[in-house]
């Protein structure tokens, strides 16, 4: 029960951070498929950096992982942003290009760096088993993951920045009505690089919490899962507001965790139902929910639409 | 002079100058990360990539391993029309992967479990690939779900699903499903002697044929019907096309089955070749459908283009395992594949650039003919 509730937890963590940021770069204007992608950069930074820091002070590590792991998903970030603002190009072929090329420039960097390690290494997996513990207290036989705390506090954050400060405010303005918020003065392409750029650094610490989750080991060959785009069905689930967010990621967390723990309970296993089963509920559950509450789902209005100075 | 301005003009001329562009662009990307993690070999890598086939020295080997590229190419080229097809009314079917995947798995399962001829299994592939694009475009049209979303979801739910089913008809003794050639030979689609012209590869069928003539059919209907004429009308602007009368609802869903129906049948023309056996334990959701992405943008969303761009995709991901590998991984392909696909984004403000560029410059030697 208490696995149940740890991995519950850390499932919806990284769901959390993932979909408050396509929140940001959604109500900015800007839809961000990419964020699988961006989840798979995050881990990579992070996954080395934990390779690298093996054995270092617990508390410096934990503040580098994060860190890394959040610039490399806002570096990757920039070619969504140039792409799609600058550019204006179609925002989902971009994002989906982001997604496939992330998995290979991954899969690419680690073996090419395994490789050089040892020669006759070519896997594209990165071990990290030390510097994770670092990231563990335990608490009983709870495991306390610190990221479980970073993603409460980075709904607070959102929720404060996006509803209390003028930059919030201006963002959102940007995501409903560019026109409009252009003619007061708002730099429209400044605002939706500032959203790109914050859903590339939630994209990647929520990347890093991901491969962290359960093994101490990760196959970059095998990307996320999909779980970027459950974090998306989580943001419209929880209706691009950060505190539906972070309860509806605790809803989509619970279901991918019985997935990794349904063994552990006798009356679950004596049903025998195979374990593929599992693994389909939480997106069997995320299209339900999608079904049930897209329609009337208020999405930022002018998402999805390249701003175009010149244009009315 | 004259002639040659409108010449760049020319749509067709302008998407074939853009296609080369990302591809020359993704084959220095993809040269440069072969300097970047040995420069020694990294010319002869890309060479190698480029080859493909003719890395090998002799005519019947080349031939050979050309026919293996093709069968690799029809169902790419499937699921790129099928995304094709999709787009044309608007709608991205990144779906087309799992639509692929279903597919493999009622085929396989058909030809293995049932000992369904061929054409029967070709069948059942298609019809469940279409149920697959169904869904997308029930929850699309009447739910107003994403299509990317629901598509995704669907890609991973159908790849357990077929994981599940196909753990029935797999060999004892390893992951994959059993050899369609020992336990059903008339399941195996026929190869009615193009296996000759290959050097006797036997996994060359009719299926690549068949796949030009679908592109072909495709390129009809969508430019010589009414029904073609809807769909890209819808795609266009989808409010006018109701405002006309057209049915968008069953437009959205009729469009998505025969989308989900393509990449079947793409699934179809692969598996029942013998050329490839299903891993019951993958655990990602196979490429193919990923890559019609790619050919679907880069062909110009034009499905005769498409017929060339699916051959060339398939050519360099194919290339990729003639590198070095104890020097470079063989994901490069991957790499170069994807690359493309987001150069692809920017095809749209170059065309509008290079149009812009070209107006601009008649406006002013007009004026100065006057």
């Amino acid at each position: 029960m208490i696995l149940l509730i740890q991995y519950t937890l850390i499932f919806a963590s990284v769901l959390t951070l993932v979909a408050l940021g396509g929140c940001f770069s959604e109500h900015s204007g800007v839809i961000n498929l990419g964020l699988e992608g961006v989840m798979v950069m995050g881990a990579l930074g992070g996954a080395l950096c934990m390779k690298a820091m093996a054995g270092s002070n617990y508390f410096i590590t934990v503040i580098l992982i994060i860190l890394v792991s959040a610039l490399t998903g806002m570096a990757y970030t920039v070619l969504l942003g140039v792409a799609c603002i600058n550019f204006k190009a179609d925002q989902t072929l971009v994002g989906t290009a982001l997604n496939i090329m992330a998995t290979a420039v991954a899969t690419v960097i680690v073996k090419a760096l395994n490789m050089h390690e040892n020669p006759d290494n070519v896997s594209a997996t990165v071990q990290y088993g030390q510097a994770k513990k670092s990231l563990i207290v335990k608490i009983g036989t709870f495991q306390f993951n610190w990221f479980m705390l970073v993603a409460v506090v980075a709904v607070a954050v959102a929720f404060v920045v996006l509803y209390k400060t003028k930059f919030g405010l201006r963002l959102m303005a940007c995501g409903e009505n560019p026109q409009a918020a252009d003619s007061v003065g708002i730099n429209v392409y400044k605002m939706r690089w500032a959203g790109v750029l914050i859903s590339g650094a939630l994209g990647g610490i929520g990347g890093v919490v991901y491969i962290t989750a359960g093994v101490s080991e990760w196959k970059f060959e095998t990307g996320v899962a999909g779980f970027g785009f459950l974090a998306l069905a989580v943001m419209i689930f929880g209706s691009w507001k950060p505190v539906n967010i972070g309860l509806a990621a605790l809803l989509f967390g619970f279901f991918r965790a019985l997935s990794n723990v349904y063994s552990g309970f006798s009356w679950l296993a004596a049903l025998k139902i195979p374990s593929a089963v599992y693994n389909m509920f939480p997106y069997i559950i995320s299209l339900l929910v999608l079904a049930f509450t897209s329609k009337n789902s208020r999405a930022p209005k002018a998402e999805g639409i390249p701003y175009d100075k010149g244009s009315r | 002079m004259k002639e040659k301005k409108s010449f760049l003009m020319i749509p067709l001329v302008q998407s074939v100058l853009a296609a080369l562009l990302c591809i020359v662009l993704g084959l220095l990307i993809g040269y440069l990360v072969l300097l970047a993690i040995n420069p020694a070999g990294a010319g002869e890598g890309i060479v190698a990539i480029i080859k493909n086939f003719w890395n090998y020295p002799s005519k019947p080997a080349q031939m050979k391993y050309l026919g293996n590229t093709l069968v690799k190419t029809a169902p790419l080229l499937m699921c790129a029309l099928s995304i094709n097809f999709c787009y044309k009314t608007g709608l991205f079917n990144i779906g087309a992967a799992g639509q692929y995947v279903v597919g493999a798995g009622a085929c396989l399962y058909a030809a293995l479990k049932f000992n369904m001829p061929w054409f029967a299994c070709i069948l059942m592939a298609l019809i469940v690939g279409g149920i697959w694009g169904f869904a997308v475009g029930m929850l699309k049209a009447y739910a107003n779900v994403n299509e990317v979303i629901s598509g995704i979801m669907l890609n991973w739910i159908g790849l357990y699903l077929v994981n599940m089913l196909l753990n029935g008809v797999k060999e004892s003794t390893s992951p994959y499903t059993e050899q369609i050639g020992s336990v059903n030979k008339g399941a195996l689609i026929p190869s009615a002697g193009l296996d000759k012209m290959f050097t006797n590869n036997k996994y060359v069928t009719i299926a690549i044929p068949l796949a030009i003539i679908i592109a072909v059919v495709i390129w009809v209907v969508l430019n010589k019907t009414k029904f073609g004429y809807e769909i890209r009308a819808t795609g266009f602007n989808k409010e006018a096309a109701r405002y006309a009368g057209m049915n968008e609802k069953r437009n959205i869903i009729l469009t998505l089955v025969i989308g989900g129906a393509l990449a079947g049948l793409g699934a179809a023309f692969l598996y029942l070749s013998g050329y490839e056996q299903w891993s019951v334990t993958q655990s990602s959701v196979p490429s193919m459908g990923f890559n019609g992405i790619a050919a679907t943008f880069l062909g110009g969303l034009d499905p005769i283009g498409t017929i060339f761009s699916s051959f060339f995709i398939q050519h360099i991901t194919s290339g990729g395992s003639y590198l070095d590998k104890a020097v470079y991984p063989s994901q490069i392909a991957d790499l170069i594949t994807s690359i493309i696909i987001y150069l692809c984004g920017f095809v749209l403000f170059f065309k509008l650039t290079l149009t812009g560029m070209l107006n601009r410059r008649r406006d002013k030697s007009g004026k100065s003919g006057r």
